[in-house]
Parts: structure tokens; sequence; C-alpha cells
């Protein structure tokens, strides 16, 4: 009984903050009072209407898209050089490859804005880019890597010795039998990219910020619940992503979790 | 044990002494793994549509030498042939052979049916050809209902039955199989045994496989090489290596023996103690005066033997029984402390009890003169 209560305890204490942004961004008036005055969409349409927001949405589709894609790419071969490649040193560069940045954001987001500045790129989306593919790259060697280790080597053989090449060994056996660590590891690096606050703030302009940027930007000078409604959009987006991975994997096949 | 393994390094094509075609040659292969010598300079003959097993205990190379045909692992030294033609060199996939593997390693995200398919695929065959042929391999090995499921949810006996079927649809030159039957129940694998044997007949396939089971290489082999550290030991029909085995391992590997020490008194004659000698007819004469083991299979042991003829008679005891079922094995301990293993066929036609006295016929001609 005390185990269950802690259990619903904890689970409202997380849940918490979340349903007080998405109680408050239906409030009719402009202040972020809880628990709201009315029921009011007026800030949704302020939101969606407020035009650096589309542009920073504009933006964070394109890094996000950009920075998974090639951490996807980039980190399953790392993945794949890892467990199947005789590397001197492999332990080293799994540590390297596979912490999350240990440095501190602030001081990640300054080397990357001193580079940026040294190359002349600083309103470039590049940069931006650049910089999430290394903060998401973990993630994505992590979960790729676990499902290669669970690839069984000879499955690989025996499509060779029924005369697949290696390209079509990879394209027919490898791939396939990573698919689920590939759509978790394209999860990850979605959100983790979607939600990054702190390095972008160092590399982003007025016209390359991102979502989260011009979401603190606009705190910092508004305090209406337009940026309620907003991280509400936010949680119901990664939510969908989220239903949809489990609707299509299954989320313990995403997540490598036995059932 | 050299007479027995093929002549070095033939000219290419050459008949071998029964006059069949080589298909898979192997000339003096070496393979080291950091170190260690998996494979020892190893000479291999394989003909035209024999059964051949590789034979022997874990570690001593047999599955490296179906890697090395296979092209999974390169020798350090050496050459592999098939067909005549040199493919030290050619990767697995151009190699035109066809594997069992001891797991199966059967696609777990394609359907029965594809797995099978792959290889036609692979090799650019018309769907309505793949259809036909996927649907008489499946058929051939009797699992002409199974081709939509998946391979997770057949059985292990159907999964082996499916591996196999994925590697000789596409006609392979050589069928090479590692432990097929390791991973099955002993029920099963007896069943699977048969029906193996009789599927690579009908085929008519060249096939090499490798097993560390010796009823296995006996019963579904024309001839099988012994193995040991990296080497053939001994080459030949199931009977011959049974019945003459060309070296002391291949007596102790295959099948139970028994030994007796003592010293060549005349050509066919060794004397184990004071006034104690046995009549031996080995094949070749022994060389008098020296000191001789002799191993003797426990079905040629006769248990106390009806009156006859007394030749080579010797008395022991018995100092244990074990029932088998079908049949007992007896251990006597004869004058000079040895043992020696006898079976006896249940229901036992004498009473044996441990302790008693018991008197041993050993057949001139069966001895192994080791």
């Amino acid at each position: 009984m005390i185990g269950r209560a802690a259990v619903v305890l904890l689970v409202l204490f997380m849940t918490l903050p979340t349903v007080v942004v998405v109680a408050v961004s239906f409030n009719p008036t402009a202040i972020m009072s809880f628990p709201p005055a009315g029921l009011s969409l007026r800030w949704y349409a302020n939101a969606l209407g407020y035009p650096q927001f589309q542009r920073a949405a504009v933006n964070s589709l394109i890094v996000t898209a950009a920075a998974s894609a090639i951490a996807l790419l980039v980190g399953t071969a790392a993945a794949l050089a890892l467990e199947r490649a005789r590397l001197r040193g492999r332990h080293v560069w799994a540590t390297a490859l596979l912490s999350p940045l240990v440095v501190p954001g602030v001081a990640a987001g300054l080397g990357f804005l001193i580079l940026a500045a040294g190359l002349g790129l600083l309103r470039s989306r590049l940069v931006l880019i650049a910089a999430h593919v290394a903060l998401v790259l973990p993630f994505v060697v992590r979960s790729v890597w676990v499902s290669v280790k669970n690839l069984d080597p000879t499955l690989e053989r025996a499509a060779a010795s029924l005369g697949a090449t290696p390209w079509r060994t990879f394209r027919r056996v490898t791939l396939p039998l990573l698919r689920p660590g590939l759509f978790a590891a394209l999860l990850f690096a979605v959100i983790v990219s979607a939600n990054e606050f702190v390095v972008s703030l160092f590399v982003s302009s007025r016209l390359t910020e991102i979502l989260p940027v011009a979401m603190f930007t606009y705190v910092v000078n508004y305090t209406d619940p337009t940026i309620a409604a907003l991280s509400s959009l936010f949680i119901a987006a990664t939510l969908a992503l989220v239903w949809i991975a489990d609707r299509f994997f299954g989320l313990a096949a995403v997540f490598l979790l036995d059932r | 044990m050299t007479a027995l393994r093929s002549p070095a390094g033939p000219p290419s094509g050459a008949p071998t002494p029964s006059g069949t075609r080589v298909v898979v040659e192997l000339r003096g292969c070496t393979r080291d793994f950091g170190g260690v010598r998996a494979v020892d300079g190893l000479d291999l003959s394989v003909r035209e549509g024999e059964l051949l097993s590789l034979l022997g205990p874990s570690g001593c190379g047999k599955t490296t030498t179906l890697n090395l045909i296979a092209g999974f692992v390169a020798p350090t030294t050496g050459r592999v042939l098939i067909d005549d033609q040199d493919v030290t060199a050619r990767p697995p996939h151009e190699r035109g052979l066809g594997v069992v593997f001891q797991s199966y390693a059967l696609f777990p995200h394609l359907s029965v049916f594809e797995n099978v398919a792959f290889g036609l695929r692979e090799r650019r065959v018309s769907e309505a050809e793949i259809r036909r042929r996927v649907g008489e391999a499946l058929a051939l090995v009797r699992l002409g209902e199974e081709g939509a499921r998946r391979p997770r949810q057949l059985s292990g006996g159907m999964q082996q039955r499916a591996a196999l079927a994925r590697a000789l649809v596409y006609t392979p030159r050589v069928l090479l199989l590692d432990e097929p039957l390791a991973a099955l129940d002993r029920k099963l694998r007896e069943e699977m045994r048969t029906e193996l044997r009789e599927i690579l007949r009908s085929v008519g396939i060249t096939a090499i496989f490798v097993t560390h089971d010796q009823a296995e290489a006996l019963s579904l082999s024309d001839r099988v090489a012994v193995m040991n550290r990296g080497r053939i030991e001994q080459l030949g029909a199931p009977r011959e290596v049974y019945e003459r085995p060309a070296t002391r391992f291949v007596a102790d590997f295959i099948g139970a023996s028994s030994r007796v020490r003592g010293r060549a008194v005349a050509t066919d004659r060794v004397e184990l103690g004071p006034g104690q000698s046995l009549e031996v007819r080995a094949g070749r004469p022994l060389s008098v005066g020296a000191t001789v083991e002799l191993g003797i299979r426990p079905e040629r042991v006769v248990v106390a033997p009806p009156d006859g003829p007394r030749v080579n008679r010797i008395a022991g005891r018995v100092t244990r029984l074990t029932y088998l079922g079908a049949q007992t094995e007896v251990t006597v301990e004869i004058a000079g402390g040895a043992s020696v293993l006898g079976l006896v066929p249940e229901p036992s036609p004498v009473s044996l009890a441990v302790g008693r006295e018991v008197t041993l016929a050993l057949p001139p001609d069966a001895f192994l003169v080791l």
C-alpha cells in the first residue's frame, strides 16, 4: 500500500509541471495564473501567428532534421565500427562516443561560438546543425550499438554463403535487423535536438534561432501565456512521436526493453 | 596414417584412386589464430557426390576446415580449390556453395519462403521460377505448408529442414553442414539423421559435414576424416575407420576399446604375463621382442563363451556391471590388473554378478595394434 502511494505521489510530482503548463495555456487572461480563470484558445492563436515563432519553427525543423539524419548515418557507421572493426583503443573511442557531452552546455556553447566566429559562420545554420550532431550522437551510437551487439554475425555469413555481396547482405539482412535500434536512435535524436537550448543559444542569430531559443527570448520580454500554449504544442508533438513509435515498432522494441 | 592421406599436390584434375572427380581440394592448408594453430598443413580431396564428414573433438580444427572451404576464414598458408580452380582469395559469396549452420542462421525478419528464396533472388532468378523452385525445395524437406510462417514459429527440427532447403534450392556445387543435428534433442536427432541422408542422397549432392558425434559420422557418410590437433589422423570408409583405426587417437575417439599391454614373443603372439599369451592376427606381423599395446572393442569380446576351440581364453573377475537396456556392459579385471570391457546382450544368457569369476574369449582377428 505504501509502495503504491509512493509511486502515485512520484508520478504526480513528475507530471505536475506539465499539467500546470497545459492548464495555464488555456487561460483567457494575459497573466500566467494557476488555476486558469476560464478556457480560451487565444494564446494558441497568438503563438501560431507570431512571425518570430514561425521562423524559429522552420529553423527547428531544418536543424533537427539535418542533425538527426547526419547523426543517424555517422552514428550507425560508428556503432558498426566499434563492434566489428578491430580498432586499437576501442574502449577509448567507445567512451568518447557514448558519453553525452560531459562539459557544461555553457562551455560547449562558448566553444562552438568561438569556432563559428573564427570560421565566419555566425549567421549560418551550419554551426547549429554541427553542434546538434555532436550533442545527439552519443544517444544514436548507444542505441544502434545495442542492436549491433544483438545481431548474430552468422546471419551475415549465411547471406554471404547464399551469394549476397557485402552490400546486398547489409541491405537485405543487417539493415532490416537493425531497424528497431535505428528507429529508437532517430527518436532520441529528434527529441534531444528539438529540445536543445543552452548550446543553441550561443550559436543562434535572430535569423537562425530555433524554437527553444525563440521561446526563451519571448519569455524574457513578455509574460503572457503564449509560451505555455507553445509548450503544450511541443508536449503534444513529443507524445505523438512516441505514440507513432509504439504503434509501428512497439515501445519495448524502440527502447530495447524485454517485454 | 600418412598412407591414408591423399597424396600431396596431385596434378590438377587428376582422378583419385577410385576414379571419381575431385570437387573440393585443400592443399597444405594451415590456419593460425593468434599463435594457436587451428589447422595444420591439411590436405584433403573431396570426391564428386560423396558425403564426407570431418569428425573430431572440439578444438580439433574441423569447423575451421569447413570455414576455409566456405571462405569465411582465409588460410594462413595453403590453397583451396573448387573444381580445380584456386578459390583461396575468392570471397564466400562468389564460391557458389551451400552452408547449413549449427544455429541454422535463418533470417528472423523473413518468412520461411523468403528465407529459402534468398539465394535465388541473389541469382536474379525470375519470380515464377522462384515460386516453383522454393515450392519444390520446401516439399523436399516436408515444409510445403509452412512457407508463410516465420522461422521462430517453427520447431527445431523444422528450422533445421528449412535451413537445409535454403542451402539446397539453388543446387550449390557443394553443401557444407556444420554440426547440423547438434541443436536437436536426441530422439529427433536420430530421426533427422536418417532423413538428412535420404535427402542428400536423393539430391545427389557432394556434402561435407562437421560433427563431434561418431554415430552421426559413421551412419551419414561415405568417408570419415578423423581430425585431431588440426590434422587428419585417418581418412576412410566408416567401417575402415572403426575396425582398423590407424592411430591410437582414432581408436580411442571412435568407439570404446579396452587396452592390454604385453610383449611380442612371435610375429603373431603377445605375452601378457607368465604363462598367459594371446594369438594376434592384426594384418601385419608384430616385431618380436617389442612391447605391444592391444586394443579390443567391447562388442568383439565374448563373455563366458560356450565350449569350443580354446583360443585366447582368459580368466578374470567381474568388477562392474552397467545395464544399458538392450545389453549390459561388463568390466572384467584379468590377471595383471588390466580391465577388459565386454558387452552381453539382454536378456543375458549367462548369470553375471560383481565379484564372480568369468572366462573371456578374445578372437585373434579382433585386436587393434596401437
